[in-house]
C-alpha cells in the first residue's frame, strides 16, 4: 500500500488552515437578502391569531411567512412526520418557529419580528417524562402510542426470567443520563436561490443532503429533480445537523416567492431550540450472573424525554436497547423501551445515538458486579466478551472484535494493576468498554437501493475526480474518499479532485451519520476504482504485451510487477484506456448485507460490523469540597485498520473531549418560573458561556492505542471511530470516582456538589451513592418474543401481535402495539406517513 | 447572527472632551473601553445606549505608573495589566485575579477600568432578547419582577468582577472625571448592593484610574471558583491581603469576597479577630468560617447555590493558607486548571 495507513496531509487541509473553506455563512450573492425566524415565546399553545401587518408595512421588509404558507408537514423518519417549517396551529416550545421575516438586511429582520403579534392560547406543559406519563392530555402531537408517549416497546429474547432465576447473584440498579447538546462551532447556516434555470438551489450545513432533498420536495411539494442541496463544508454536525430544519424549508419557500437569494444563520440560542441532541434517560439495568462473572440474563429498561418532536426519536429508542449484546455474551435478553414527548426542543441523534445513556449503566453495573465478586473489572470483561462472527441474542451480527486486545493494551499502558484499588484516598482509576456501529444497516426510508455510491472521471491528464454525495462535516470523509481512490489507482491523493454532498453532481450517499461514511463510501469508492482500474489495465496490457493480472498501479505508474521499469505513466494509461474504450468513467456502491433480523424493531442495530473501545481514566477527588479532576485518559480503540493515523487519532481524542463534557459538566436543562407566577418554561442558558463544556485548559493527557485487526467488511479493512471512543469515558470516570472516593455517581454530569453528597451520605450510614432513587412503573406491552439463535430461533418474532395485555400493579394497561417501527422494520416497505 | 443595534459613536482624544460628550446626554449614552461586556449585552438588548463614547484614542488612560503605590489607567488592558512585573511582584493577588478573566483573546481587549464597571450578571438576565421575552422580562431590564426571589424588591444580580474584591483587599482608590471636575473615592464606595443601580458612579462621570497604596509588607492573593479553566465569571472569588509584623504575627488582614452579592462583600471585619495573632491552622479556620459566614449566593449563577455556600469558607482558607506560605501550588492547578502563580 502507498496510501493507507500512512500519516497524511488531509485533502482539505490546506483551505481549512488558511480560512479558504467556504462555509455556508461565507456565502454572498448578488441581491441576497436576509431571514429571520419569530419563535414562539411560550412553551406549548394554540396559535390564535398572528397579524403581521406593521412588520409588513416596514419598506425593508420583503416578506412575512407564517403556518399558513407551510400546509405540508415533514419529518426525517417517514413514522415522525410531525414538524411544520412553520407552526399553523400548535407552538411546542419556547423556541419553535412560529413566523419568519424576510428583509433587506439581518439586523432590520430582527427588529421586524418584534412587529408581528402573535395571539396564544396556552395549554397545559409538560415539563418531564413523569408529568407527560402522568396527564394524557393535551396530547402534544395526535400520533404516537398513547396520550404523551411516543413510542413503547417490549422485546424479549429468550426466557430472561429463568436466567435470573439461575443466576448466583441478580444486581438491580437505575440510572439517569443528562442530556446534552452538539455543541459545534459554526451554527446551522443557509443559502438558497433560484439557479437561472428557475430550478432550486440550497446551500446548507447539513449532515444530510440526501433527506433534506427528499424534506424540501415534500414540504415545498415541488419535484424533487427540480430542487438541487448543497451540503457547504460543516463546522462540526456530531448529529446536529442531521434532521431537515425549519429554517432551510423557509428561506426555500422565500427564494422561491420572492425569486432572490436569500440567507439564515442561526444564532447559537436557535443551534440550542434545532438540538436533536441527547436523549436524557432514565434507566433500569437487572443482570443476572454466575459466580465465574458469566451473564445468565439482562433486562434494560429505558424512560426517554423526546422533547417536543419525533425527529430520530423511535431510533434513539431502540438504539438504548440495542448494543449491550454486542458487547458481552448476554444467554437472555429484555428490554422496554418508552418516549415520551415534553415542551422542550428536540432530542435526536447526538454522536453514540441512543447508545451512550444504557453504556454508561451498564458499564458502571459491571464494575458492582465484579466487586461483589471479587473480580478485577478488567478480568470480568475479558471473561463476558462477546465471540466474534456470531449472531447476538437479538440477531446482530457481529464480525472482529478487537475488545479484549484493546483492554488489554489499555489496562497495560494505564498500569491499571498498580493503580486500581491501590492508589490514595482521592484518587482512582476506573475501567469501561463499549461498542458502536460501522454504519447503519437500514436507511432511514424503505427501499432497496445503495446506501452510498461513487462515480469516478478519468482525465487524459492523470487526474481523476471523484464524485460522492457524502458530506465533509469535518470529520475527513472527503479525505477518506480521496485514499480509497488513490490507493487502488496508484496515484497521489492530491490527483484526486473530490467532489461531495450535492444532489445535482454526485451520486447519493445517505449522510454523515452512524458512522456509516468510512465503511459504506470507502466501499463504494474501491469498487468504483477497480473497474476504472480493470479498464485501464485493459488497454495498457495491450500496449505493454504483458497479461493484465501482472499489472501494478503504483506511483502514478502502471508497470509490469516482474519488470517495473517495464510500464506507462498513469496519465498515459488514461488516454490508451480512452482511446480504447472511450471516456473512461466508473460507478461503485455500496448496500450493507441483509439483517438476520427479522422482527419488528429489528431494523436498529444491525451493521455490516462494529467497532470496540475500552478506556481507563484516572480521577482525583478533593474530599472536602468533592472537586475532581481528570489527569489523564487512557483509551484504545478497535479501528480494524486506521486509513489516515491522525485523522483516527483526532476522532478518538475528540471524542474524549466530547465525552468528559458530558460526564463532567453538560447540562441541557431548563428552568420553569414560579407556576403561579408564570407558565414559561425555559431552556437555563442557551449560550456557548453558561453552558458549561469543557475548554482545551480543561482537557487531561489523552493517551490512544490504536488495535488494527482488519475487518474485510471495512474497505481496507477499516471500521468506524467517529462514535465509538466516545462510549467508554463516561463509565470509566463514574468508576474511578468510585475507586477514589468510595461513592457511586449513578448519573452525568458527575459534579462536585453530587459528589459531596453522596460522601455526605456515606459519612451518615446511608447508601454511598448520588443518583435516582427508583425507575417509574411504566405499563409496558407484552413482550414482541423472539427466540435467540441458540434455541433454535430464525430471527422472527413468535408472537406477532399480542392481544392480551399484561396489566401492571400501577398502570392500566389498555395499550395496543403499534405500526410506529415501520421504516425501520426490515423489508417492510413504508412510505411517509403523515400523521 | 446576532446583530448590534444602531447607535452614536464618538471616539474623543482627551477625557475633557470624552467627558463633555458624556454629559450631553448621560442617561443614553455609554462609554466604551474594550467593549467585552458592553458589547456582547448590547447585541443581547441588556443594555441599549444610543450614543457610545470609545475611550480608546484618549491619552493618558493606558499607563501603569509606579511611584509610592500604583497608578493605573483605566484604559490598561488586562492583559497589559498581568505583563507588569511590578504589579506581578507587588500586588500578587490583583495578578491572579486579572491573569484569571476569561480568556487571552478577552483580556487582549477588556480593561481595568471595564472590569470595575462590569454589568451585574444573573442567569435571568443575560440572555438574549427573544428568551427575555420568554420569561417577561425581569426588572434589571424591561420587567418588574427579580425571578431570582420573586418576593425581593431589589435586583439580585451578582457582582462578577475579578479584579474588584482583589483591588478593595489591596486598599485601591479611584478618580472619576466629569464635566465639572474630578474626584477620588475608595474603591469599595463605588459599589452598592443592588444589582441593578450597582455603581455610585454619576451619570456624567468616567472612571479614568485605579489607585494602589504602597505595598511593602503586605501579602496578598485572589482565588476564583469557576466551572472551567477558562471563559467563566466568577461564581466565588476571595480576595486576601495580610500584612505581618516582624514577630509573624497578624498586624492588618482584610478578606473581600466577590460573586456572593450585587456588590463586593468586604468581610474584613469578620477576620478582624485574627490582628495579634499567628496564622495557625485553628486561626485560618475560624477565620474561614467568620468571613464566609456573610455570603449569601443565589441560584443565578452556576452550581448549586448550597455547594457554593459550603466551598467559601474552603476557599478563605485557601487564601490564608497561600499567604502563611503554604505551597498551594498543586491545589491551585487543579481548582484553576492552569498555573497561575
Amino acid at each position: 500500500v502507498n496510501v493507507i495507513g500512512k500519516a497524511r496531509r488531509r485533502v482539505d487541509a490546506r483551505a481549512k488552515v488558511t480560512g479558504q473553506t467556504k462555509f455556508a455563512d461565507d456565502l454572498m450573492l448578488p441581491r441576497m437578502v436576509h431571514c429571520k425566524l419569530l419563535r414562539s415565546k411560550v412553551p406549548h399553545a394554540q396559535v390564535v391569531h398572528i397579524d403581521a401587518t406593521r412588520a409588513l408595512a416596514h419598506p425593508d421588509v420583503l416578506l412575512v411567512l407564517s403556518g399558513r404558507d407551510f400546509p405540508v408537514p415533514y419529518g426525517i423518519l417517514p413514522v415522525s412526520q410531525d414538524e411544520q417549517a412553520l407552526a399553523s396551529d400548535r407552538v411546542r416550545f419556547v423556541g419553535d418557529p412560529v413566523a419568519a421575516v424576510v428583509a433587506r438586511d439581518e439586523l432590520t429582520a430582527f427588529e421586524a419580528l418584534d412587529l408581528i403579534h402573535v395571539e396564544y392560547r396556552p395549554l397545559r406543559t409538560f415539563h418531564d417524562p413523569a408529568e407527560s406519563l402522568a396527564h394524557h392530555e393535551p396530547r402534544i402531537h395526535d400520533y404516537g402510542d398513547s396520550g404523551n408517549i411516543h413510542k413503547i416497546v417490549s422485546l424479549a429474547f429468550g426466557d430472561v426470567d429463568a436466567a435470573f432465576a439461575h443466576a448466583d447473584h441478580v444486581f438491580e440498579d437505575t440510572f439517569f443520563y443528562q442530556g446534552s447538546t452538539h455543541l459545534p462551532i459554526e451554527q446551522h447556516a443557509a443559502v438558497a436561490a433560484r439557479d437561472p434555470d428557475g430550478k432550486l438551489v440550497l446551500w446548507s450545513s447539513t449532515q444530510t443532503p440526501h433527506y433534506v432533498h427528499r424534506a424540501l420536495a415534500r414540504a415545498l411539494a415541488m419535484p424533487a429533480a427540480r430542487i438541487r442541496v448543497i451540503a457547504t463544508p460543516n463546522g462540526g454536525g456530531f448529529g446536529g445537523k442531521s434532521d431537515p430544519f425549519n429554517h432551510e424549508v423557509v428561506i426555500c419557500k422565500a427564494a422561491l416567492l420572492l425569486d432572490r437569494p436569500v440567507k439564515i444563520c442561526l444564532t447559537r440560542e436557535e443551534v440550542f431550540y434545532c438540538h436533536r441532541g441527547r436523549h436524557p434517560v432514565l434507566m433500569h439495568f437487572k443482570t443476572g450472573v454466575k459466580q465465574d462473572g458469566s451473564l445468565t440474563g439482562l433486562q434494560v429498561q429505558t424512560l426517554l424525554d423526546g422533547g417536543a418532536y419525533g425527529s430520530y426519536g423511535v431510533a434513539s429508542t431502540f438504539y438504548t436497547g440495542a448494543l449491550q449484546t454486542v458487547t458481552y455474551h448476554v444467554p437472555a435478553y429484555r428490554f422496554h423501551g418508552c418516549r415520551v414527548f415534553t415542551n422542550k426542543p428536540p432530542c435526536g441523534p447526538k454522536r453514540g445515538h441512543g447508545t451512550p445513556q444504557s453504556r454508561f449503566g451498564q458499564e458502571i453495573q459491571l464494575d458492582k458486579i465484579a466487586e461483589r465478586l471479587a473480580m478485577d473489572p478488567a478480568a470480568l470483561r475479558l471473561r463476558i466478551v462477546e465471540q466474534p462472527e456470531t449472531l447476538t441474542a437479538n440477531y446482530l451480527r457481529v464480525g472482529t472484535i478487537g475488545l479484549a486486545e484493546c483492554i488489554r493494551r489499555v489496562t497495560a499502558a494505564a498500569d491499571w494493576s498498580a493503580k486500581f484499588r491501590k492508589l490514595s484516598n482521592g484518587r482512582g482509576v476506573g475501567l469501561a468498554c463499549s461498542s458502536y456501529l460501522s454504519g447503519a444497516g437500514l436507511p432511514i426510508y424503505w427501499n432497496d437501493m445503495p446506501h452510498s455510491g461513487v462515480q469516478l472521471k478519468l482525465d487524459r491528464s492523470g487526474g481523476v475526480t471523484a464524485f460522492c454525495g457524502a458530506t465533509e462535516i469535518g470529520q475527513g470523509s472527503d479525505d477518506v474518499l480521496v485514499a480509497c481512490v488513490a490507493e487502488v489507482l496508484g496515484v497521489d491523493p492530491l490527483d484526486v479532485r473530490a467532489v461531495t454532498g450535492d444532489t445535482d453532481l454526485t451520486p447519493v450517499d445517505l449522510g454523515s451519520y452512524s458512522s456509516r461514511v468510512t465503511l459504506m463510501m470507502g466501499n463504494a469508492a474501491i469498487q468504483a476504482a477497480e473497474r476504472a482500474r480493470e479498464q485501464l489495465a485493459q488497454a495498457v496490457a495491450i500496449k505493454l504485451g504483458v497479461a493484465p493480472n501482472r499489472l501494478v498501479f503504483a506511483a502514478r505508474r502502471v508497470f509490469d510487477a516482474e519488470h517495473p521499469d517495464h510500464g506507462v505513466a498513469f496519465s498515459e494509461a488514461v488516454c490508451l484506456a480512452e482511446a480504447m474504450s472511450g471516456t473512461i468513467g466508473t460507478t461503485g456502491s455500496y448496500t450493507p448485507p441483509q439483517s438476520a433480523a427479522r422482527f419488528k424493531g429489528g431494523g436498529v442495530g444491525p451493521s455490516p460490523t462494529y467497532s470496540y473501545s475500552a478506556a481507563v481514566v484516572e480521577v482525583r477527588v478533593d474530599l472536602v469540597t468533592g472537586w475532581i479532576e481528570v489527569p489523564r485518559v487512557w483509551i484504545a480503540h478497535d479501528i480494524g485498520r486506521a486509513l489516515n493515523p491522525p485523522l483516527v487519532r483526532g476522532q478518538v481524542e475528540g471524542s474524549v473531549y466530547m465525552a468528559l463534557g458530558e460526564a463532567l459538566m453538560e447540562e441541557q436543562t431548563f428552568r420553569r418560573l414560579p407556576p403561579r407566577l408564570s407558565a414559561a418554561l425555559v431552556h437555563k442558558f442557551p449560550s456557548m458561556l453558561e453552558y458549561k463544556s469543557p475548554t482545551t485548559v480543561d482537557m487531561p493527557e489523552v493517551f490512544t492505542e490504536l488495535v488494527e485487526h482488519p475487518d474485510p467488511r471495512g474497505p481496507f479493512g477499516a471500521k468506524e471511530v467517529g462514535q465509538g471512543p466516545l462510549l467508554p469515558v463516561m463509565p470509566a470516570l463514574a468508576n474511578a470516582v468510585y475507586d477514589a472516593v468510595g461513592v457511586r455517581i449513578d448519573e452525568v454530569p458527575i459534579t462536585p456538589e453530587k459528589i459531596l453528597k453522596a460522601l455526605d451520605a456515606k459519612a451518615a450510614g446511608r447508601p454511598a451513592r448520588y443518583g435516582p432513587p427508583d425507575f417509574p412503573a411504566i405499563a409496558w406491552p407484552e413482550a414482541l418474543a423472539v427466540p435467540p439463535p441458540w434455541e433454535g430461533g430464525d430471527g422472527t418474532a413468535i408472537t406477532q401481535r399480542p392481544s392480551a395485555l399484561r396489566s401492571n400493579a400501577s398502570g392500566d394497561g389498555g395499550r395496543t402495539a403499534d405500526d410506529g417501527a415501520q421504516a425501520i422494520i426490515p423489508r417492510k416497505p413504508g412510505e411517509a406517513v403523515p400523521p | 447572527m446576532m446583530r448590534l443595534p444602531y447607535f452614536r459613536y464618538h471616539a474623543p482624544r482627551t477625557i475633557e472632551e470624552a467627558a463633555d460628550f458624556l454629559a450631553r446626554s448621560p442617561d443614553d449614552t455609554m462609554v466604551v473601553a474594550g467593549g467585552t461586556d458592553l458589547l456582547p449585552n448590547m447585541k443581547r438588548r441588556q443594555q441599549v445606549p444610543t450614543t457610545l463614547i470609545g475611550l480608546r484614542n484618549v491619552t493618558g488612560l493606558r499607563q501603569i505608573r509606579h511611584d509610592d503605590g500604583a497608578r493605573i489607567g483605566a484604559g490598561v488592558t488586562l492583559a497589559a495589566l498581568v505583563r507588569d512585573a511590578r504589579v506581578r511582584a507587588g500586588y500578587p493577588g490583583l495578578w491572579q485575579a486579572a491573569a484569571q478573566v476569561a480568556t487571552p483573546q478577552l483580556r487582549n481587549m477588556g480593561t481595568i477600568g471595564g472590569n470595575l464597571c462590569l454589568d451585574t450578571r444573573c442567569n435571568y438576565y443575560n440572555q438574549n432578547h427573544e428568551w427575555r421575552k420568554a420569561i417577561d422580562f425581569c426588572m434589571k431590564k424591561d420587567g418588574v419582577i427579580c425571578w431570582v426571589a420573586p418576593s425581593s424588591r431589589q435586583c439580585l444580580a451578582i457582582s462578577s468582577a475579578d479584579t474588584v474584591p482583589a483591588l478593595i483587599a489591596l486598599g485601591a482608590s479611584i478618580t472619576l472625571t466629569s464635566a465639572q471636575g474630578t474626584r477620588t473615592i475608595p474603591l469599595v464606595a463605588l459599589y452598592r448592593n443592588d444589582g441593578i443601580h450597582h455603581l455610585t458612579r454619576q451619570p456624567g462621570e468616567i472612571l479614568t484610574a485605579v489607585h494602589l497604596p504602597h505595598a511593602v509588607g503586605w501579602r496578598s492573593s485572589y482565588w476564583k471558583l469557576r466551572r472551567r479553566g477558562a471563559f467563566d465569571f466568577p461564581v466565588l472569588g476571595v480576595a486576601a491581603a495580610i500584612k505581618l509584623a516582624a514577630n509573624g504575627t497578624i498586624e492588618a488582614a482584610r478578606v473581600v469576597l466577590g460573586a456572593v452579592a450585587s456588590r463586593p462583600l468586604d468581610v474584613s471585619a469578620a477576620v478582624r479577630p485574627l490582628v495579634g495573632q499567628p496564622l495557625t491552622d485553628e486561626v485560618i479556620a475560624a477565620a474561614a468560617e467568620a468571613a464566609a459566614r456573610p455570603a449569601r449566593p443565589m441560584d443565578n449563577t452556576d452550581f448549586a447555590l448550597h455547594w457554593r455556600k459550603r466551598v467559601t469558607r474552603e476557599f478563605v482558607s485557601y487564601a490564608l493558607r497561600e499567604l502563611r506560605g503554604d505551597d498551594m501550588a498543586d491545589l491551585r492547578r487543579r481548582v484553576a486548571r492552569q498555573l497561575v502563580l
